[in-house]
């Protein structure tokens, strides 16, 4: 009982859920840039990240602190 | 009524060198900071006077416990904005100064990373070619050692401290769900696998309540040690959080815990009183849980998520600022900000959490993890991963992959820059920092609640700050600007 209480108290913008439906073509654009912009990123990460990964992240070590 | 939140954070910063075989890390972050400061050509030194780390707010002092010591030798900086730079252990560490509003030290946290920024060009320059140290924000090097983002929030002495304690933890522990950095990898002891965690710390904690940071690390950590009026306030110390470097995370971070602080002192919080049943349990739970479905169990038997606890702490929180405004946090407007982010990041877990890839540090980090892992076809294991888990939190604006993402601001580049030399105006943080601007060289020491001036005389001159909310801009603004020497501020003080 007192969780059903707990877990619906939620906000008012579930109740717009429908309009989300009208405006899937612009989702799926949006997703598209996104994906575009990702695979952009990756590109810069591979080039960034650092050039022997297993050596970098095996001397990182952080003892003694706080 | 809610005593005004006054806050601060304190960040531990990893620390690594480059083709530099003979140092250690103690030395490392003394070279960044020491090649800081002689930049600056200023170097007042932090006073120890009053520093007593082994307080317990429980009013005992336990035996056999190990209080963490700061090495007195190490370099330990004040700087004009009023912040605390040195090193800790083998960290160098970043004491915001104190603030008023979220939002401003949201503002002062980034002026902590512009200084760090700079000190690492400052080592470069005093170091052979090819040869760094790095510093990244984070708080786990993957393999079982973590180092702190601690909280500060100055609270009304008259709460009692088990009440505190009690309900500070149901924060604490749920809202890791917007405060998490992520991290690849488990580092809890006996079930270490490789996953995507939300948070960077919850591994690491052991006990509900407890005096250590560095061993069996507690929940409510009860370092009794207000840097203040005793009497009248403690300083409650939080070290389960993650250091962010999404702003909408750290605004909401500090924002929510100094808000759920005022409820607390008000006896807001209503009459169904919220308590976790296995703190610990769930601490590790919501840490370990991307997929926000896990159900913690309260002492009244029932289970909600902590999404669900969220919005339960969230809807209280709302009833209260209608009921009592929000000028415990700096102002109304600024309260009402709050209000708006957090409910929009609590309907943004709830309903599509990828949504907030742009506000949040641990799903960022998991966009990035997955994409990367799918391009180049390889598990949660592979070292690539970690190191771009690790590279995410790396402060050189060049490698950083977090600064890639062009997450969502909420502070100018102007107002962070004013923040690196400017202490905030509205708290005692002010009077440190204009005395070392106007008057560096006749300061012998400074500590958050006195300064003590050398005027060449037989007797060093503190002028203790024991209340945090005095000694700003509106209350001492007019005196320094009336003052041409430290001799003459002195005696208008004490006149």
């Amino acid at each position: 009982m007192a969780e059903r209480e707990l877990k619906r108290r939620a906000a008012p913008q579930r109740e717009a859920a429908p309009e989300v439906e009208e405006e899937a073509p612009a989702t799926s654009e949006r997703g598209e840039k996104l994906k575009a912009e990702l695979d952009e990123l990756l590109d810069e990460i591979d080039e960034v990240l650092e050039d022997n990964a297993e050596e970098f992240v095996r001397n990182y070590v952080q003892k003694g602190g706080e | 009524m809610a005593i005004p939140k006054v806050f601060g954070l304190e960040t531990e910063y990893g620390i690594q060198t480059v083709n530099m075989p003979d140092s250690n890390p103690t030395s490392a972050a003394s070279l960044l900071i020491n090649a800081y400061v002689s930049e600056l050509a200023q170097g007042v030194g932090w006073d120890f006077e009053d520093e007593s780390p082994g307080r317990d707010a429980r009013g005992f002092v336990r035996e056999g416990a190990q209080p963490p010591e700061v090495e007195r030798h190490l370099v330990n900086t004040v700087l004009t904005n009023g912040a605390r730079y040195y090193v800790d252990h083998a960290h160098p560490e970043y004491s915001t100064p104190e603030c008023s509003s979220p939002r401003q030290l949201l503002v002062q946290d980034r002026a902590g990373e512009l200084v760090l920024q700079r000190s690492m060009v400052a080592a470069r320059r005093l170091l052979p070619p090819r040869q760094e140290v790095v510093v990244y924000k984070n708080n786990s090097d993957g393999k079982g050692n973590s180092y702190g983002c601690h909280e500060n929030y100055l609270v009304d002495r008259a709460v009692p401290f088990p009440v505190l304690a009690r309900l500070a933890t149901l924060h604490l522990v749920t809202r890791q769900v917007y405060t998490g950095a992520g991290k690849v990898g488990c580092e809890l002891e006996g079930t270490r696998s490789w996953r995507f965690e939300v948070s960077q710390r919850a591994d690491f904690f052991e006990e509900e309540v407890g005096l250590e940071t560095t061993l069996k690390r507690p929940i409510i950590n009860t370092r009794d040690e207000p840097h203040a009026d005793a009497q009248k306030y403690r300083r409650l110390h939080v070290i389960t959080g993650d250091a962010n470097l999404a702003e909408v995370a750290t605004f909401l971070k500090v924002g929510t815990t100094a808000l759920v602080l005022c409820l607390l002192e008000d006896d807001a919080l209503g009459d169904r009183e919220l308590v976790l049943a296995d703190p610990v349990r769930a601490m590790h739970e919501v840490g370990h849980d991307p997929g926000l479905g896990a159900a913690l169990t309260l002492v009244d038997g029932t289970r909600a998520t902590a999404l669900e606890l969220q919005w339960e702490l969230y809807g209280r929180s709302r009833k209260y600022a209608e009921e009592r405004g929000l000028a415990a946090l700096g102002s109304e407007e600024e309260g009402a900000e709050l209000l708006e982010r957090w409910e929009q990041v609590l309907v943004g877990l709830e309903s599509d959490p990828a949504s907030l890839s742009k506000q949040l540090d641990w799903i960022a980090k998991h966009e990035l993890v997955e994409a990367y892992r799918e391009r180049h076809q390889c598990g949660l294991d592979d070292p690539r991963v970690s190191a771009l888990d690790l590279q995410y939190h790396d402060m050189r604006p060049e490698r950083s992959l977090f600064s890639r993402l062009k997450m969502e601001t909420l502070v100018s580049p102007e107002e962070v820059e004013a923040a690196v030399t400017d202490a905030p105006r509205t708290t005692r943080a002010y009077f440190r920092g204009e005395c070392l601007k106007r008057f560096a060289p006749a300061i012998a020491a400074a500590n958050w609640d006195s300064v003590v001036f050398d005027l060449g005389g037989e007797a060093l001159q503190r002028v203790p700050m024991m209340e945090p909310l005095r000694g700003t801009a509106a209350h001492v603004g007019t005196l320094f600007e009336e003052c041409d020497s430290p001799a003459e501020l002195l005696r208008r003080l004490r006149g």
